[in-house]
């Protein structure tokens, strides 16, 4: 079976079957690359505003990151065929595997938010608080940043071709959430740095985005097309509403900065699902396998090797 | 040859690597391999519906077919020298885990349930498997899914779906026994050829050499090149047309390859972003 694709060239396929396996993923992982993400950037938050004295908005994104931190695993565990078997996502140290050091960076930053929390809620255990803080702000970064690669390092065209820009799409993403999270639960006047980073978030992640696609080319479409090209457009609405908002009335009026924080959230949250659509999409129709690869082979002129190019 | 991944541990246990030569241009699509490879696997049915493409009612590897016979029916001649030719030709493959030699799923397993066995093969641990999903997608062929079948559907105890990945062994209980695959077993023409992998990369080198001499249309190997995107594979294929025809895909790379750079990426971007939260607190002190 053939079909004849938008550059004119001939692709060949099985009956148009796909060639490799959809994620079998559900619900679960893509709620999980926000919440991740809203954790570990919010931990950076929080130390930030500790070392610039502003302790109102560090206990926020504290609370806010620790919040996170704890549904993370919960979804996690809800979506293994085997979530009993769940704590052998321990049993090995394994570099290859980034769903591997995820968990063990997980494991690290929740321990230390929770604890730092715990000790801020007592009011008591201050030098404990300071070295969990100091831990979930080095585990933070890679928590907000590693889904990233999580999803880079797989067959999914839309995805493995995306592999230089995706873990920097999901830092900004993070930044956006966390700096939103927290203008939501502070009072405007010390909420500064949050709606900056919440609004240079979402531009940057807005930026990267656009980046991606134009160099992903043909394979771009698949961002655009679909559920994915809808829930992306949604994202982008509400990112840069709530951006527009938070940046406004937002600075003023606890009301505006409470919906423009959830507006930016929510945003986020989609672009986490367009992400995770699109790769589906791009495993789902097999001309973006086989193209892709035959691209690579006319421009690099030879077959693949096992060196990275 | 490059050394598979993780094929270093075993010492003194170390077997001969060991693999498939699938040569599809004697295949007959009695699907045999099919039908043995269930028996012998303990592979649950997985429904019994007709797909209307050609006589491949199997549709695709999965958690519950672990060969899979494809069925393409085409206006192209079998020669390319004119004899016999009819202008029409039905390619029949059967199709399996390649084992790769650097193997994306085993790279990618959080949990070390996917490991290389001393004959080379790459097996799932099915006590380990904590059915994460991630080999899944990593897979560039689709060879593994996660098995949604209840292990026993009458039984309370045994009546929630199974949850965990499965994929062909290349039997791997019937090699420690000192057997041949059931596939290899069953297969009437040697269509299915199993062997240590170097000879059966010199058969189907012979093979090829052959079917180029009688002028036979689209004849290629797949897979057999030890420097290909995976560093070749443990399961072969000789071809009659392109991989893609066949629901293949024509150069597929180990995922893995390409990590370092994803880490080096991911610490750039991890570092932005503590530098970006860190200057948005420049002067904010009022």
């Amino acid at each position: 079976m053939s079909y004849v694709t938008a550059a004119g060239t001939e692709t060949r396929s099985y009956y148009g079957r796909p060639i490799i396996k959809e994620p079998v993923w559900t619900w679960e992982i893509p709620t999980y690359f926000f919440t991740g993400g809203l954790a570990g950037a919010s931990a950076v938050l929080s130390s930030a505003a500790r070392v610039s004295g502003n302790e109102k908005l560090a206990r926020t994104a504290l609370y806010v990151g620790t919040a996170a931190e704890l549904v993370s695993p919960a979804l996690l565990i809800s979506d293994l065929g085997r979530p009993e078997r769940f704590h052998h996502m321990l049993r090995v140290v394994k570099p290859t595997s980034p769903m591997n050091v995820g968990s063990w960076v997980l494991l690290v930053s929740g321990g230390a938010s929770t604890t730092a929390a715990l000790c801020q809620l007592l009011g008591r255990f201050t030098p404990l608080r300071r070295a969990a803080s100091v831990v979930a702000t080095l585990a933070g970064p890679p928590l907000a940043t590693y889904t990233g690669v999580l999803v880079a390092d797989t067959a999914v065209p839309a995805w493995h071709e995306a592999r230089r820009e995706l873990p920097w799409i999901f830092g900004a993403s993070a930044a956006a959430s966390a700096g939103a999270a927290a203008s939501m639960f502070v009072d405007p006047r010390d909420a500064v740095p949050a709606r900056r980073v919440a609004v240079a978030g979402v531009l940057a992640e807005g930026a990267l985005m656009q980046a991606m696609e134009l160099r992903l080319g043909a394979l771009g479409d698949v961002y655009r097309q679909g559920q994915a090209g809808k829930l992306s457009w949604a994202a982008k609405g509400l990112a840069v509403t709530g951006a527009a908002l938070l940046g406004t009335k937002g600075r003023k009026s606890r009301a505006a900065a409470v919906a423009g924080g959830a507006l930016v959230c929510a945003g986020e949250l989609c672009m986490r699902w367009a992400v995770f659509t699109a790769g589906r999409q791009s495993a789902r129709d097999p001309k973006y396998v086989v193209e892709s690869q035959r691209r690579r082979i006319e421009r690099d002129g030879t077959k693949a090797t096992t060196k990275p190019a | 040859m490059s050394a598979p991944d993780g094929l270093v541990t075993y010492g003194d246990e170390q077997q001969e690597r060991v693999g498939f030569f699938t040569d599809t241009s004697v295949c007959i699509g009695c699907k045999a391999c099919e039908v043995a490879c269930k028996e012998w696997n303990l592979i649950p049915e997985d429904g019994l519906s007709w797909t209307g493409n050609s006589y491949d009612n199997t549709g695709e590897l999965s958690a519950n077919t672990w060969r899979h016979v494809a069925f393409v029916e085409q206006e192209k001649p079998l020669l390319t020298n004119g004899n016999g030719e009819t202008g029409l030709r039905w390619l029949m493959e059967s199709d399996v885990c390649k084992h790769c030699t650097h193997a994306a799923c085993l790279d990618v397993c959080p949990t070390g349930s996917l490991f290389r066995t001393e004959f080379g093969t790459v097996v799932v641990q099915q006590d380990i498997c904590n059915g994460c999903g991630y080999c899944v997608p990593a897979c560039p062929f689709g060879v593994l899914d996660k098995r949604h079948l209840a292990p026993a559907p009458d039984l309370p105890a045994f009546a929630k779906e199974d949850g965990r990945v499965w994929k062909c062994t290349l039997c791997y209980d019937r090699l420690k026994g000192g057997h041949e695959p059931a596939c290899a077993k069953a297969c009437p023409t040697k269509s299915i050829q199993f062997g240590p992998l170097d000879e059966l990369r010199e058969r189907a080198d012979a093979r090829l050499a052959k079917l180029d001499a009688e002028g036979w249309n689209g004849a290629q190997l797949y897979g057999r090149d030890p420097d290909d995107g995976v560093g070749g594979f443990g399961a072969f294929f000789l071809l009659l047309d392109e991989p893609e025809v066949y629901g293949l895909p024509p150069d597929p790379v180990v995922t893995t390859r390409d990590l370092p750079e994803m880490w080096t990426n991911m610490l750039a971007a991890a570092g932005a972003l503590v530098v970006g939260v860190a200057a948005a607190f420049v002067g904010s002190r009022s």
